[in-house]
C-alpha cells in the first residue's frame, strides 16, 4: 500500500526550468551557422585536395582561418546542444548520463583540437 | 488513486501507425542529418590537426579525406548540411509564427528537399 499522494509523485517531475536557454543557444547558433557555413564550404572546398605546401601557404591567411575557426567552434557548440536533445529522447537512465558527458566532453575536445591546429597553421 | 498502475499502461502509438507525411518525414531527417553531420566533422578536425602536426601526419589524413571513401563522405555530408540548414532556417520561420498551417508547412516540406539537393549538385560542381 503506498500512501504517496498523486500530487507528490508529480512534483519535481514538471518542466525542467532551464529548457529556455538552450533552446535560445540552439537559435542564436543556427543563425550564426547560417552565415558561416556557407563561407565554410566554399573556402575550405576549394582548398581540399592540395599540397601540403599549398594548405599551409592557405590557412596562414586570415579569412579563410577565422572562418574555419568559427564555422567548427559555433558548429561543435551546435552539436552538443542537439546531440544532448537526440540522447535525451532516446537513452534512459545512466546510460543517458554517461552519453551526455562523452558527448560534451567529444564536442568542446573536438573544438580544442581544431583551433589549435588552424591557430598554429595560421601562425 | 495513489497507487495507481504505473508505467504500465497502453500508450498511443505514434510513429508506426500514422502515414508518412512531409513534416515528420522531413523533421526527422533534419535530426538524422545534423547528428550525422558530426562524422565529417570529426575528419576536418582530425585534417586540421594532421596538416598542423607536420607532412607526413598531414599524408595520411588527406589521403583518407581525398579517397573515394572520403569522397563520398564528404559529399552525403554537403548535401546533410544544406539541407539541415534548410530546416534550421525552416524552424527560424515557425518560430517567427509564419507558415504555420498543414499545407505551407508540407509546402516547405517539398521545397527544402528540393533545393537542398540543387545545392549539393551546385557545391559539387562548383567545388
Amino acid at each position: 500500500m503506498a500512501y504517496m499522494t498523486d500530487r507528490k509523485r508529480a512534483v519535481g517531475n514538471g518542466a525542467a526550468k532551464t529548457g529556455t536557454e538552450h533552446h535560445w543557444q540552439m537559435i542564436v547558433t543556427s543563425c550564426a551557422l547560417a552565415i558561416l557555413v556557407p563561407f565554410f564550404v566554399f573556402t575550405f572546398g576549394p582548398a581540399l585536395g592540395g599540397t601540403y605546401e599549398e594548405i599551409i601557404a592557405y590557412y596562414s591567411r586570415p579569412y579563410p582561418a577565422i572562418v574555419a575557426a568559427l564555422t567548427m567552434l559555433v558548429g561543435l557548440i551546435h552539436f552538443r546542444g542537439g546531440v544532448q536533445t537526440l540522447i535525451e529522447d532516446y537513452v534512459h537512465g545512466m546510460a543517458r548520463k554517461v552519453l551526455i558527458i562523452g558527448a560534451i566532453c567529444l564536442s568542446y575536445g573536438a573544438a580544442a583540437v581544431v583551433l589549435f591546429a588552424i591557430v598554429r597553421l595560421a601562425l | 488513486m495513489a497507487d495507481v498502475n504505473r508505467g504500465n499502461r497502453p500508450l498511443s502509438p505514434h510513429l508506426t501507425i500514422y502515414r508518412p507525411q512531409w513534416t515528420s518525414m522531413t523533421s526527422i531527417f533534419v535530426r538524422i542529418t545534423g547528428n550525422a553531420l558530426i562524422v565529417a566533422t570529426l575528419l576536418i578536425v582530425w585534417w586540421f590537426a594532421a596538416a598542423a602536426a607536420g607532412p607526413e601526419a598531414f599524408a595520411t589524413a588527406n589521403g583518407v579525406i581525398t579517397s573515394w571513401f572520403g569522397d563520398l563522405v564528404l559529399f552525403l555530408s554537403v548535401g546533410a548540411l544544406w539541407y539541415h540548414m534548410l530546416g534550421g532556417l525552416r524552424h527560424l520561420v515557425w518560430d517567427a509564427g509564419y507558415l504555420l498551417d498543414v499545407h505551407k508547412s508540407e509546402m516547405m516540406g517539398q521545397a527544402m528537399v528540393i533545393i537542398a539537393v540543387l545545392m549539393t549538385i551546385f557545391t559539387a560542381i562548383v567545388v
